[in-house]
């Protein structure tokens, strides 16, 4: 199976955010960056089943320089080659480097990289842990006229296509036949994530990674959604916040909890 | 300019969350102008149901394919009928189904769907949540064709949706959809559940939640230690039942339990929507965290921003002397 991941390189779960100076995006200076964490997933899932049906895993993500620390990763992991779109030239922007296009714009990049390596089956993210947009995929599989399927937590081939495992509200699940070439949009905690292991991060650095100019995708960016501004939330309930030592903090909840929540 | 909104059911009833999306429709447009859409082999009852509320009129889009959800069908479907009007938005609920379709919806008419909407501001100007909730984004549309929008669970109240009254019900009319069974690409199953749920979390009187905070399951006996102290039940965020250190039966929020109980204790849990939405109903909320950021603040009673390495056993020990 030639398999395409789509990857996005997001802010760190766990680094601070701060509101660029714009109020439109936030500073990416000094920002650390990860692997969107159900992209993480769906590369898994494809090198499990290269491992079981032979064939092909290619990478692909859009955005700017820095997103190539990220393709490192997933070639470390045991991608065999990788797409780069490149879009620095578009100004940082909500997304990293891609402020001028909304999903709409950013799965038409995607699609046009894609096509020429006609795959068997295009993976995505569920949800990108920046914009949470939750529709690249889904776009994806719309603008390469393939049948899709969302949520999906683990992917069988059979004879006639797929049998793919999907979430639903509240504990439920159910099974979905379809024929190959699909796309899905991977949810995560299907499988359990490998790590890169030394020799694979000795090799990614000899495997091919191929730097395509979004300009050269013939895509233009006409967004239909912008993002005009970010603000901080606003709180739904006064908080009490309780300071101090552990000990104290801890003290005076217990005390709170007792005497005015009426909780112990 | 009229709004199209398209119901959702649950059980063969319009689903709350539709009633929710309704409550953001009329902030879009008076009922007069929205049109309640639902979609299936059989929507009479539905229909009859949005009928009662206060819109200017209902289609049923019907037709034997529209038995069983599939995005191909769904999405064949209301373009058909999306193209015979030209409504200024079209406004869903955010559920699993609408996120399933409508991205594809919206592509066919170059469109992109506005998700998983907070709020919405004169303009109008769309509020979503931005890096799981961390910040807030303002979104507009722009451009000649409808502006699709997903509505968030909880954001707008049900309950303020007015019904007709003593006015007679929104008139129905009925919409046939071209299909064909070959343009169905996708075959969905019955949906199942993987086990038996053993642990009743909905009738928890105290719980201590736990979240990645904790950094691995060789930490977890610090937690129980604190449940211990409390009497509490124990339950966790979603990564830590996908990581295998606690059972899938624990885990509170849309894919897990929804929990109401007196105390709820989030420890090392950040506060994303999809945990939010199972706990929110809680009556007393405590929050440790040492992000003083964190989302989860904003909907907590009692915060403490710290170190939840020195917070919790600080706590237990507190909870074991006040005891004595
Ligand atoms: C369709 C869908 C369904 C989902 N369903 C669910 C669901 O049912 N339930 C659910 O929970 N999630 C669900 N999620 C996942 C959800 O979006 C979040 O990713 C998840 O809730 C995050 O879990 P967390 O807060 O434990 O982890 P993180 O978001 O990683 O947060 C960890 C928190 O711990 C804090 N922390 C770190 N170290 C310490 C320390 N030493 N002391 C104190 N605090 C510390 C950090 O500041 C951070 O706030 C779903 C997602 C999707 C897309
Ligand atoms: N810039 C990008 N490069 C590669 N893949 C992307 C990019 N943006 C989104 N995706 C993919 O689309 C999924 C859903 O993203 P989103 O629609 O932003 O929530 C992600 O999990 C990725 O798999």
């Amino acid at each position: 199976m030639k398999i395409v991941v789509a990857i996005k390189q997001v802010p760190d779960r766990d680094a601070p955010v701060r509101i660029a100076a714009d109020g439109k995006w936030i500073e990416e200076r000094e920002l650390q960056w990860a692997m969107n964490e159900p992209d993480a997933y769906a590369l898994e899932e494809a090198l499990q089943l290269k491992e079981k049906h032979g064939g092909e895993v290619i990478v692909l993500s859009a955005g700017p320089e820095r997103v190539g620390s990220t393709i490192r990763e997933a070639l470390a992991k045991g991608a065999d080659r990788a797409i780069h779109i490149v879009c620095d030239d578009l100004g940082a922007g909500a997304g990293g480097g891609l402020r001028n296009f909304d999903a709409l714009g950013v799965a038409r990049l995607l699609a046009e990289a894609i096509k020429p390596e006609s795959p068997d089956l295009v993976l995505t993210g569920l949800q990108s842990e920046d914009l949470g947009l939750c529709q690249t995929g889904v776009i994806l599989a719309e603008l390469l006229g393939l049948p899709h399927a969302t949520l999906i937590l683990h992917v069988e081939k059979t004879d006639a296509g797929l049998k793919v495992k999907r979430e639903l509200e509240e504990g439920w699940f159910q099974s979905i036949e379809m024929p190959l070439p699909a796309v899905l949009a991977m949810q995560s905690g299907g499988n359990k994530l490998r790590y890169a292991t030394l020799m694979g991060i000795k090799r990614a650095k000899t495997k091919e990674l191929r730097a395509v100019n979004a300009a050269e995708l013939g895509v233009e960016a006409a967004p239909v959604a912008t993002l005009e501004q970010i603000s901080a939330p606003k709180k739904q309930k006064s908080t009490q916040m309780l300071g101090g030592s552990a000990k104290e903090a801890a003290t005076a909840l217990v005390e709170k909890l007792k005497t005015e929540a009426r909780v112990l | 300019m009229s709004v199209l909104l398209v119901l959702e059911q649950s059980g063969g009833k319009v689903s709350r969350l539709s009633w929710e999306a309704l409550a953001a429709a009329h902030r879009l447009a008076p009922a007069q102008e929205i049109t309640a859409v639902v979609i299936g082999a059989e929507t009479d009852a539905l229909a009859a149901e949005a009928a009662a509320k206060s819109v200017g009129k209902v289609v049923r889009v019907e037709h034997p394919l529209l038995k069983t959800y599939t995005a191909d069908g769904y999405s064949k479907a209301l373009h058909q009928l999306i193209q015979g009007q030209s409504p200024g938005q079209i406004v869903f609920p955010h559920t699993y189904q609408v996120r399933d379709y409508a991205p594809a919806l919206a592509c066919r008419m170059g469109q992109v769907l506005i998700g998983d909407v907070t709020g919405i501001a004169d303009g109008p100007v769309f509020m979503r949540q931005l890096l799981q909730g961390r910040l807030n984004g303002s979104y507009r549309h722009s451009g000649n064709g409808p502006c699709f929008v997903s509505v968030q669970a909880g954001a707008f109240r049900a309950d303020s949706v007015e019904t007709q009254g003593n006015a007679a019900p929104a008139p129905i009319e009925l919409f046939t959809p071209a299909l064909d069974a070959a343009q169905i690409r996708t075959v969905p199953s019955e949906p199942f559940r993987e086990s038996a749920q053993t642990v009743d979390l909905g009738s928890a009187q105290r719980i201590v939640s736990v979240g990645r905070g904790i950094k691995g399951a060789e930490n977890l006996p610090l937690i129980e230690a604190l449940a211990g102290a409390l009497g509490a039940e124990l339950a966790a965020s979603r990564p830590i039942c996908d990581n295998g250190w606690m059972p899938m039966e624990r885990q509170v929020g849309s894919s897990g339990q929804t929990v109401a109980p007196k105390l709820y204790l989030a420890v090392g849990i950040s506060g994303a929507i999809q945990h939010l939405v199972g706990m929110k109903g809680s009556q007393c909320i405590v929050a440790i965290n040492k992000d003083p950021d964190a989302p989860i603040f904003e909907v907590a009673d009692y915060g403490i921003a710290g170190d939840l390495f020195e917070v919790v056993p600080a706590l237990t020990e507190a909870v074991k002397a006040a005891k004595q």
